[in-house]
């Protein structure tokens, strides 16, 4: 955690991309649509809700970015924008990353209590001392 | 590694970090439920963490400053939802100013924390994730966590190549 402030997104891009990830159906047609292209009436077939409120949170995704929409005939096709996929997927990556680099300490201080000694490898046999050192593992 | 599987769901901008451990689940609670024990593990090396205030119960309020090189320091907060302990607790993680005022212009993380004991003693720990938005993960990680993590990383190297 620092601070950079300089750094972060506009509140409008994050109002639009919290509002629309924060529906469970929208969450359900963003997941579809980058698995594959369906039209606006074949995605409202799947939901109980009329044709209007489907194409409404179609709409709510277009303007978050997270979907397009292109004309196929008659027809509407909503497809997935891979590339904000993408990128959150890279996000996830990296947050992935910090939880692995945080696990690696939670489990030396979960052993290190029963060995009484700094951050040991996880792989080291526990010994029997008594932890009475709580010393700074770092 | 005691991390055993690592989910991202794009759609609901989602981390689940599954780890088992080879201690029994009141043990492996304990490490969130002693501030003293938090405190070595949840801020990096570099960005070590100070808990001030721990109240591990439901409605109850986590507070905690990381300290950078520079002396520089970084408050952050958790909201506890609810807690059974030694299972499960859900909290907010958000940051916060010095006066411990929650700064509610930056992104807030939901987690949920579920201990669940194995056949084997074992502790497995199920930790859920949650980012607000695709933007409050960018800005989470353009924030530096990764940087202070990767510094980390080395530091842990350092230390499992003196064994």
């Amino acid at each position: 955690m620092v601070a950079c402030y300089e750094a972060s997104p506009t509140d409008a891009d994050t109002d639009l991309l919290f509002h629309a990830l924060a529906d469970p159906t929208r969450r359900d047609i963003v997941r579809r649509s980058l698995h594959a292209d369906h039209s606006v009436s074949e995605l409202a077939g799947r939901y109980s809700m009329s044709f209007a409120a489907v194409q409404k949170h179609v709409a709510i995704l277009e303007r978050a970015q997270l979907v397009t929409k292109r004309h196929h005939g008659r027809e509407r096709i909503v497809c997935g924008r891979i590339e904000t996929a993408r990128k959150v997927n890279r996000l996830l990556d990296e947050l992935e990353d910090i939880w692995r680099v945080r696990m690696q300490r939670f489990g030396e201080v979960l052993l290190s209590d029963e060995t009484d000694s700094a951050p040991t490898h996880l792989d080291h046999q526990p010994d029997h001392q008594p932890d009475n050192q709580q010393g700074d593992p770092r | 590694m005691s991390i055993t599987d690592a989910r991202k769901d794009a759609a609901t901008c989602t981390l689940t970090v599954t780890s088992e451990w080879p201690a029994a689940v009141e043990k492996v609670w304990q490490l969130w439920a002693d501030p003293r024990k938090l405190e070595r593990w949840w801020g990096p090396p570099v960005y070590p963490a100070t808990v001030t205030q721990h109240e591990l119960q439901s409605g109850g309020t986590v507070r905690y400053f990381m300290t950078g090189p520079e002396g520089d320091q970084h408050h952050g907060y958790w909201l506890v939802g609810d807690v059974a302990a030694p299972h499960r607790f859900t909290f907010v993680d958000g940051f916060a100013d010095a006066e411990g005022n929650t700064n509610d212009d930056l992104p807030t993380t939901s987690a949920v924390v579920e201990l669940t004991a194995l056949d084997d003693g074992h502790t497995r720990m199920v930790m859920t994730t949650t980012f607000a938005s695709v933007a409050a993960m960018e800005q989470l990680v353009a924030m530096g966590m990764e940087d202070g993590l990767k510094e980390a990383m080395g530091q842990i190297q350092a230390i499992l190549a003196e064994d």
